[in-house]
């Protein structure tokens, strides 16, 4: 009895000695941290990604207070972050565009042949090097979830057709799944960008269809029917030009094989307000899709069927009398 | 005169023939991972020599003062952890005040020397030997000046390693443990130095 209360207090009695000896030499050698930091810190959303190029969020924040970082560089947090930094840092933030992850692939296991079955281990990066993952397209995704795994918000689920999909509202463009799709899939598309090719198969149009009903054949019909010059062709393979595009959508529409994917849903139609309309006949020459009519001095009328909301007409009124309105369905 | 010769002795042995890195093998994790340049291993090594006299001297007073009178030889090593443990933190906080570089390059392997087992190696192989107190601290610190001499050289050949022409499986860490195995060899050369 006697040995371990001795013991008990031998050992006690030292870890009191040493804390209080340390708690004094915590007060006596406090290093002074730039407040700013601490502050930082707290706005920033504390994913601990990397994706700002730092270890973590810890250390971006004093990158920033020393002035090594951009206050917006934190793309978790998107602009929202990016203005309360600033504020702490006393700079003014310039409105940066949320950016999205994007599978560029609908090759699901009902669109897409697989050339053999794949029974290893449950990752893409595994599968991939076996020939390139079982996919008959060897561009395609392999729906095995290694982004899904690296995605620290749970915004990358794997659809019934075994692809990898992104919910659009979770995803805060970190990067991460771009950087882990061994096949280069995902790319980070500006959220304003309605309009997306998805697929990069650069193999020629007969294979493409041999292998998947929805890969990019190269047929060209949305480069004819852009009006914008928004889509390039590389290599065979259709690419919107995100700084042209104005979601007008019908490329999407002439595309045959459905590669061209538009969220239809968020399409726009243009709407003349007739209290403020001169009856210039601006928008009507100015539209690409004969959807506006009227005679000159006159009211104008959209119509919706043809008007694709690519928006050229509100940009040209001189009187601000259209606006661009979600289509109702 | 004869004591002095024993410090000495003492001095030379754990500096030269029983080097802590090179012939115990204790201390590894620092020796390879702070090593890269000769600055940081300096900086580690004035921290290890700093920690290593104190412990000497702390558990030297711990052990006779309080564990042996009071008969708990057998809290010894968890009582020479919390020591160790406790010189750690306030050599941290004092590097981080005196030099925040080096406490930058020093990084996760400052904290670290808590569980250097070169530490708690001194601190028992002191008892062990039935050093008295001034020859437990030369121990001790011929034991640090030992590992920075060993991690010093060990840096320098590996500043040189970095420019030289390696084939390519052996760059990096494969090297670097060749060169520290021959290091070691060149070392126990020093045996039967003293007899």
């Amino acid at each position: 009895m006697e040995k371990i209360l001795l013991s008990l207090l031998s050992l006690g009695g030292m870890g009191f000695l040493f804390g209080a000896v340390l708690a004094f030499a915590s007060k006596r050698f406090a290093v002074e941290k730039d407040p700013r930091a601490e502050a930082i810190r707290e706005v920033l959303p504390g994913a601990n990604c990397g994706a700002c190029g730092y270890p973590g969020c810890d250390g971006f924040a004093e990158a920033v207070a020393s002035g090594r970082a951009p206050v917006d560089g934190c793309t978790v947090g998107g602009s929202p972050v990016a203005v309360r930094v600033g504020s702490i840092m006393g700079v003014e933030v310039k409105q940066k565009e949320r950016v999205i992850a994007h599978v560029l692939c609908q090759g699901d296991c009902h669109n897409a042949v697989n050339k053999y079955q794949y029974k290893g281990i449950q990752d893409c990066v595994a599968a991939s090097m076996l020939a390139g993952g079982p996919k008959g397209c060897s561009y395609g995704c392999l729906g095995l979830g290694t982004c899904v795994k690296v995605c620290p918000f749970d915004a990358i689920h794997i659809s019934d057709g075994s692809i990898a999909v992104v919910d659009r509202d979770k995803c805060t463009g970190c990067g991460k799944c771009v950087e882990a799709c061994p096949k280069n899939l995902i790319e980070l598309i500006p959220e304003s960008n309605l309009v997306q090719v998805l697929c990069i198969s650069k193999d020629p149009g007969k294979q493409v269809r041999e292998n998947c009903k929805v890969g990019c054949i190269g047929c060209r019909l949305c480069l004819k029917a852009c009006q914008f010059e928004a889509i390039d062709f590389v290599d065979n393979l259709a690419r919107i030009r995100y700084d042209k595009c104005v979601n007008c959508m019908v490329c999407a529409e002439k595309c045959p094989t459905g590669a061209i994917y538009a969220h239809f849903a968020k399409r726009k139609v243009a709407f003349i307000h007739e209290n403020k309309c001169i009856g210039c006949t601006a928008c009507k020459k100015v539209c690409k899709f004969e959807a506006i009519e009227g005679e000159p001095e006159q009211k104008h009328r959209v119509l919706p069927d043809r008007c694709t909301g690519c928006g050229q007409c509100v940009e040209r009124c001189p009187v601000n009398a259209i606006s661009l309105n979600v289509r109702e369905h | 005169m004869e004591y002095v010769g024993r410090i000495f002795v003492i001095l030379i042995s754990s500096i030269l023939i029983n080097n802590f890195v090179m012939s115990r093998f204790l201390g590894i994790c620092p020796f390879l991972g702070v090593s890269k340049r000769v600055e940081t291993a300096i900086g580690m090594g004035a921290a290890v020599t700093f920690v290593m006299a104190m412990t000497s001297l702390i558990t030297y007073i711990v052990q006779y003062a309080i564990l042996e009178p009071l008969g708990l030889k057998y809290l010894q090593t968890i009582i020479f952890i919390l020591v160790i443990a406790s010189l750690v933190q306030f050599v941290e906080m004092v590097v981080q005040k005196a030099s925040p570089t080096l406490y930058q390059a020093l990084g996760v392997y400052l904290p670290l020397i808590t569980t250097n087992c070169a530490v708690l190696g001194v601190a028992i192989i002191n008892i062990d030997e039935k050093y008295d107190l001034i020859q437990a601290l030369f121990n001790g610190v011929g034991a640090a000046l030992g590992f920075t001499l060993a991690i010093v050289l060990f840096a320098g050949i590996r500043e040189r390693l970095e420019l030289s022409d390696i084939p390519k499986p052996l760059k990096g860490f494969p090297i670097a443990l060749i060169t520290a195995g021959l290091m070691s060899v060149a070392f126990l050369g020093f045996q039967g130095l003293i007899k």
